[in-house]
């Protein structure tokens, strides 16, 4: 059995990436949408380790880019469901359809 | 040497009160206006005396020229080396002659005005405007600088208007002050670029650069000056006769006089001084500061000026013999005499006996700035006891006011030209200036002073003698206390005795004393045809008959056309309102309300409608606004890619 080539491993990045976008633009829950948004970082994040691992084996780069991204979400994510609970105290919901009102 | 301090405070003490009644009167001088305004302007004119006898008799003379002294000069304004503007004090004999003018009768005014304005609401404001306007007149009469002069011309005008709108709840009073205005801001115009272009040929605003400058031939501002040319005619010939046009416009001289008998909307007392007295005979004054440029440069403009001054006195003389305003009649007569004064002017020439016009002119602007301010002062007396400018609402008032009667009729004989008072001496002069010098003009004048003397009397009779209507109020005090009598009396005094100044010896065109001897054959004709005037205005107005209307109705056509002034307020009307307004105004206007302001507006509607269109972009949707941002960086990605691989194809090659 021979190893995963780059190739593959983009391959199943971008799927990924599109499944996030996908996710994102079409689910009206917004926990679903951070977790699209999720996906979409850690398509990335297997990108960056890819391509360290498959062109620059010797680099540690793209590992540091990973962890910093990580950090980055984790921070993210505590900010968005933040968002999201004082959504969901004012209009009792979290679909997003029902933030529309927002931009007055 | 005179005093600048002294002669600065002639100036400074009208204008201290404008601005303490300006700043506090309605505050705390509510009452005490008057008085604390009359105070000041009595040291002004004690001062103005002062000067007046210390420059006529002490030092002004030497070697039997009166000099021009400069007692205070500093740069004002500096625009380059060699041409700044200048303020200063210029003191020869005709500023220091109007100085004690201009003093006296505001000083009258002031006095008479305590009883006359007495329980106005706004007392202290027309104090404090009478300073203002005293302020501006002085400081036009002792500028030494022709732009100085100009900025106190204007100050002159401002506090014109705002006397002449006085009454401003009343609508004709509002209309008058704006036509006050208007009228003489125009004639403005032509001042200003009067004293651009001679300032220009000259380089200098000063008077005395300037007049020594465009009357020595050889140098180069008068070569120059001669030698410019517009329309055929000389720059300086131009330059003066705009200057001339300003005077004429201040001096309500045909065909810019129809401001003045609407001026007469103010309260009486600032007719006497404003519209009688002082600032409608700036435009002599000016004429005359500018005189040797006249005389010696430009004697075609005098010729202007001459023919100017007879029509105005001809035609007010003539409208105001069917006027039965009494303040219109004294405006029209104020023009008439103003006339005189011009047309004195202007025939005269420079230096000796040649310059006789312009004593006589000077001469006459003194005695009638004294014998007009007393008939304004009467008519004022006469309007407060009959509620009404009206002569029909008048009539054998002689008993009830005897005061006003005896002075009135004083300054009547004074204007008529009957000796010995002042109007004959002056009268006297001028018609013999004219009668060496320009017969035509001589003929005229004497047939215009028979018309002064009738229409005078017309006014006199009429109001004093004649059938009184019938009256229901009686006043307490006719004659309104002696505050109002008092200056009544004084300027009697003035009418009476002004004559016998030996004016040719003080005023002169070079500051020579002249003779003037006018034997008593002369005076027969003006002084025969003064009482024909007013025997004949005795026989029609002095008992009630039906004389006046045969007469006027025999005269039908020309009784009419000068009881409407000629119609010149028709005609002005109809080029405002018809040729201006609608080729200019209303084109001007159609461009400013579609081109300019449609501009302004397309660029608001469009805005407007653009934002209409794209503000549905902004849902609120936060999906929606992520697929634009995909989208978009799609379209980068595509972008960038095709760019890329189209080099990396290059570069393959």
């Amino acid at each position: 059995m021979t190893q995963p080539g780059l190739y593959h491993i983009l391959l199943i990045s971008a799927v990924l990436f599109f499944t996030g976008v996908y996710g994102f633009l079409t689910r009206r829950n917004l926990i679903t949408m951070l977790m699209s948004i999720e996906l979409i970082l850690n398509s990335v994040n297997l990108n960056f380790i890819a391509f360290n691992k498959y062109l620059w084996p010797e680099a540690m780069d793209g590992l540091f880019f990973v962890l910093f991204i990580i950090a980055i979400a984790a921070a993210e994510a505590a900010v968005a469901i933040a968002i999201i609970i004082n959504l969901y105290r004012s209009h009792h919901s979290i679909d997003v359809e029902q933030a529309e009102d927002l931009k007055y | 040497m005179p005093n600048a301090t002294l002669i600065a405070l002639i100036l400074l003490l009208p204008l201290a009160g404008f601005v303490l009644l300006g700043l506090f009167g309605r505050k705390y001088f509510r009452n005490s206006a008057g008085l604390i305004a009359t105070l000041l302007l009595f040291a002004a004119a004690a001062i103005a005396l002062y000067t007046a006898y210390e420059y006529f008799f002490v030092y002004g003379r030497t070697g039997g020229v009166y000099q021009k002294f400069y007692p205070l000069q500093f740069t004002w304004l500096e625009f380059s080396k060699g041409l700044s503007i200048d303020m200063g004090l210029l003191i020869d004999p005709i500023s220091v002659m109007m100085l004690v003018i201009v003093t006296f009768v505001s000083l009258m005014v002031h006095i008479y005005s305590l009883g006359y304005m007495k329980g106005e609401t706004r007392f202290s404001t027309y104090y404090a405007f009478l300073g203002l306007f005293t302020f501006s007149m002085l400081g036009l009469v002792v500028s030494s600088n022709i732009f100085q002069m100009y900025i106190f011309w204007e100050l002159v005008g401002v506090s014109s208007f705002l006397l002449i709108g006085y009454y401003y709840d009343k609508p004709s009073a509002v209309a008058a002050c704006k036509k006050a205005f208007i009228v003489t801001r125009f004639a403005d115009l032509g001042f200003l670029i009067g004293i651009l272009v001679l300032s220009y040929c000259s380089g200098s605003l000063d008077f005395a650069t300037l007049t020594e400058r465009l009357t020595s031939p050889g140098t180069m501002a008068y070569g120059n000056a001669l030698s410019y040319s517009f329309l055929g005619v000389s720059a300086i010939t131009w330059g003066t006769a705009l200057v001339f046009i300003g005077g004429a416009g201040k001096s309500a001289m045909f065909p810019l006089h129809i401001w003045l008998p609407d001026a007469m909307e103010g309260p009486t007392p600032v007719s006497a001084l404003i519209h009688a007295a002082t600032m409608v005979v700036a435009g002599v004054y000016l004429v005359a500061r500018l005189f040797p440029v006249f005389a010696l440069t430009t004697p075609r403009v005098l010729e202007l000026v001459v023919w100017v001054g007879v029509v105005s006195a001809v035609i007010a003389a003539l409208i105001a013999c069917t006027q039965t305003d009494i303040k219109r009649v004294l405006a029209y007569s104020t023009m008439s005499q103003i006339g005189f004064m011009m047309f004195a002017l202007g025939n005269a020439g420079y230096g000796g006996a040649q310059g006789m016009g312009f004593t006589a002119s000077l001469f006459h602007l003194t005695t009638h700035a004294m014998f007009k301010a007393l008939l304004f002062l009467g008519a004022g007396t006469l309007i407060h006891f009959v509620h009404s400018n009206e002569i029909r609402d008048m009539g054998g008032l002689r008993k009830q006011l005897p005061i006003t009667h005896l002075t009135f009729l004083v300054a009547c004989l004074a204007i008529a030209g009957i000796p010995p008072f002042a109007g004959f001496f002056s009268k006297e002069e001028i018609l013999f200036s004219l009668y060496s010098r320009n017969r035509l003009v001589y003929w005229i004048a004497l047939f215009t002073s028979g018309l002064t003397a009738f229409y005078m009397f017309r006014l006199y009779f009429r109001i004093f003698w004649n059938k009184p209507p019938t009256r229901k109020d009686s006043h307490g005090h006719p004659e309104g206390g002696l505050a109002m009598t008092a200056p009544l009396i004084l300027l009697a005094l003035g009418s009476a005795g002004a004559g016998f100044i030996p004016f040719g010896s003080l005023v002169s065109t070079d500051g020579k004393a002249i003779e003037s001897s006018i034997s008593p054959l002369f005076s027969l004709a003006p002084v025969a045809l003064g009482l024909t005037g007013i025997v004949l205005a005795g026989w029609l107005y002095r008992i009630q008959n039906d004389r006046p209307a045969r007469l006027a109705s025999s005269f039908k056509g020309f009784y009419r056309a000068c009881y409407h002034k000629f119609y010149i307020d028709e005609v002005y009307l109809f080029i405002t309102k018809k040729v201006i307004f609608n080729a200019i105004g209303r084109p001007a206007a159609w461009f400013d309300r579609n081109v300019a302001d449609g501009l302004v507006n397309f660029t608001g509607s469009a805005a407007l409608v653009i934002s209409e269109k794209i503000k549905k972009i902004q849902s609120g949707r936060v999906q929606q606004y992520a697929l634009y941002f995909l989208t978009g960086l799609l379209i980068l990605a595509a972008f960038f890619i095709y760019v890329f691989v189209s080099q990396a194809g290059i570069s393959d090659k």
